[in-house]
């Protein structure tokens, strides 16, 4: 893919091939396309990094600039609320991942490098179903089961809120997986067959360890997905079941804080580092 | 098929194939069960919870009723008991089509010439590019709109400097208005739109556009015979997706519109909460629903389309 595109690029971009419209005659370039871009990366990036520097401010004001202070930092660390919503919003997301990727893993296996069996569109619908409804349908209608099921059993407890995660969890980290493993090269794993290795043991020793890098990153984003569900959570979530996403929106109807900067900056840094973490990896493709 | 295949043969490839169909099968329940329990199953519930009647405190009552999708867009009156057209519902409605309708088109207007440009940078630029769009399509949606609420609140940015130039006397107030929410949207969804057309422009072939030159067409009249066409599957792609979550957003008209400038989102999310009428909710969220599927069948409908195009 790369080798084409370079094959292609030289004839067209080289100022040195003569060109019809003569030297210099760019035929990629369309004038002020590059100040829009360059204005839609200021607009996505500036509002984050006033909240960035707002966040380190010695001013109960997130408008004037003092003095560069942690104070903020310290009182969200001290925060029992928050505390305790970070720590459940923590508790969900890990266990929705791992049950997201286990899952996932197990049907990108069975999905892909097939011939296409009767079923297959079926299967890729429903895995893809999650995404495919606007968040608060999916919301009110989980809500509504719940509330069935819990009338019914009068079970309570985190595992409604687990369980919701989890499913919208499993496309995000399925997509990965499936791609990593369409990449991958089915002769080792038919050398290894070849070899009298069983399939459980070409699986192990072979498909996984060519696989781990798609788990990872599948991983990676069912966990920041389930840490950024705002709406989902908010409805399906029982009382003292805050997830950090509520704890911020509840305490921002309330007004404006840096403390909540401060929450949010923390917050920024962990998605952007997982995120990059996911890009790494999937690098590592080749 | 297996005609030719000596009979042994048959029996133990059958057995073979229906070793790695059962494999299959097992591989992929448990992600459809749970997908089917709690991801379809209760689209189903909230189907069922639209014919009924709202019970007094919350949940519904198990009697039939057509109360809850005649009330999407009529309401009754509450002295005489005649059916009106509920301004206050279709006033919402019109609010969020209208809103989701600006955030499409402004993304798309931002979105298409930074795509394009992205990728028609040389290879390390553009993975670096790529990788600044992407971050905010990660990053919490939350965080991004309390990140614009800073932006345009009263003692906010804007208005702070727009008072220091000496431009305006008092604030303006953009915070809890129709505009701070279609701020936020745009905000928001821009990386939505950028992707995919991205995906589909990487995949231009520019000795089209080069020829478009060759036969003296201008930069204005390739971008429209030219570029447009070809990119087009990742112009409808970024309108969906663009569209479908800004139409039933919640978070952003919540924090930035206030109570007044509620969207469809907040409007169903209320029927489960303080207005206390789950049949109302269930209807609105299946109509919501069913505009998304419309949504997605044109999209469907027009990138098979473009596809037989390419190939014929």
């Amino acid at each position: 893919m790369a080798d084409a595109v370079t094959q292609v690029d030289t004839p067209v971009r080289g100022a040195s091939s003569p060109s019809p419209k003569g030297r210099g005659f760019d035929v990629k370039r369309l004038p002020g396309f590059a100040t829009v871009a360059w204005m839609c990366l200021l607009v996505l990036y500036a509002p984050m990094l006033v909240l960035v520097l707002f966040s380190v401010n010695d001013n109960r004001s997130v408008t004037i600039w003092t003095k560069f202070s942690w104070r903020w930092y310290e009182e969200v660390i001290n925060n029992e609320g928050i505390q305790h919503a970070t720590v459940l919003s923590l508790k969900v997301a890990v266990v929705a991942m791992v049950v997201a990727t286990a899952v996932a893993t197990m049907a990108a296996l069975a999905t892909t490098r097939t011939r296409a069996y009767r079923g297959l569109p079926v299967v890729y619908g429903i895995i893809n179903q999650p995404l495919m409804v606007p968040e608060i349908v999916t919301a009110v209608a989980t809500l509504s089961f719940f509330a069935l099921i819990k009338q019914a059993t009068g079970v309570t407890g985190l595992g409604y809120l687990i369980l919701a995660h989890t499913v919208f969890c499993i496309p995000f980290a399925y997509m990965p997986i499936r791609a990593r493993l369409e990449d991958m090269d089915l002769t080792l794993e038919q050398a290894s067959a070849d070899l009298y290795a069983t399939p459980w043991r070409t699986f192990r020793r072979v498909t996984f360890p060519l696989l781990l890098p798609g788990i990872f990153a599948g991983a990676m984003l069912a966990f920041v997905i389930s840490l950024d569900d705002v709406v989902i959570s908010l409805l399906v979530a029982g009382p003292g079941e805050s997830t950090l996403p509520i704890y911020i929106i509840g305490q921002l109807r309330r007004g404006v804080t840096p403390e909540m900067n401060a929450v949010s900056t923390i917050f920024l840094a962990v998605s952007i580092l997982l995120v990059t973490f996911f890009f790494v990896l999937a690098r590592a493709r080749k | 098929m297996s005609t030719s295949v000596p009979e042994t043969g048959a029996t133990a490839a059958q057995s073979a194939e229906r070793r790695a169909v059962r494999t299959r099968w097992l591989l992929v329940s448990p992600a459809v069960v749970i997908i089917g329990c709690v991801g379809i199953l209760p689209l189903s519930i909230i189907l069922l919870y639209s014919l009924l009647e709202p019970a007094e405190y919350a949940g519904v009552v198990w009697t039939f009723s057509p109360e809850a999708w005649m009330g999407l867009v009529l309401e009754r009156d509450i002295f005489d008991d005649t059916l009106g057209l509920s301004s206050a519902h279709l006033t919402i409605y019109t609010r969020s089509i209208l809103q989701a309708l600006f955030t499409t088109v402004l993304t798309l207007i931002f979105g298409f010439p930074t795509a394009y440009f992205i990728a028609t940078r040389p290879a390390k630029e553009r993975n670096i590019w790529l990788f600044l769009v992407t971050i905010p399509f990660w990053t919490n949606l939350l965080i991004r709109t309390f990140a614009i609420m800073l932006i345009v609140r009263d003692e906010g940015l804007v208005n702070h400097a727009l008072i220091n130039i000496g431009l305006i006397e008092k604030p303006l107030a953009i915070l809890y208005t129709d505009v701070a929410v279609a701020i936020g949207l745009v905000y928001a969804y821009l990386p939505f739109m950028v992707l995919p057309l991205y995906a589909s422009m990487e995949k231009l072939d520019f000795r089209l556009v080069e020829a478009g030159y060759d036969l003296y067409a201008n930069r204005r009249r390739v971008l429209r015979r030219v570029i447009v066409p070809l990119v087009k599957p990742g112009v409808i792609a970024g309108c969906i997706l663009v569209f479908i979550p800004s139409i039933g957003a919640y978070v952003t008209p919540r924090l930035l519109g206030g109570g007044k400038n509620m969207m469809l989102g907040n409007l169903i999310a209320n029927q489960f909460g303080t207005s206390r009428n789950w049949p109302l909710g269930s209807a609105m969220a299946l109509a919501l629903m069913g505009l998304v599927m419309i949504a997605l069948v044109i999209y469907v409908r027009n990138v098979t389309a473009a596809g037989q195009k390419s190939h014929g």
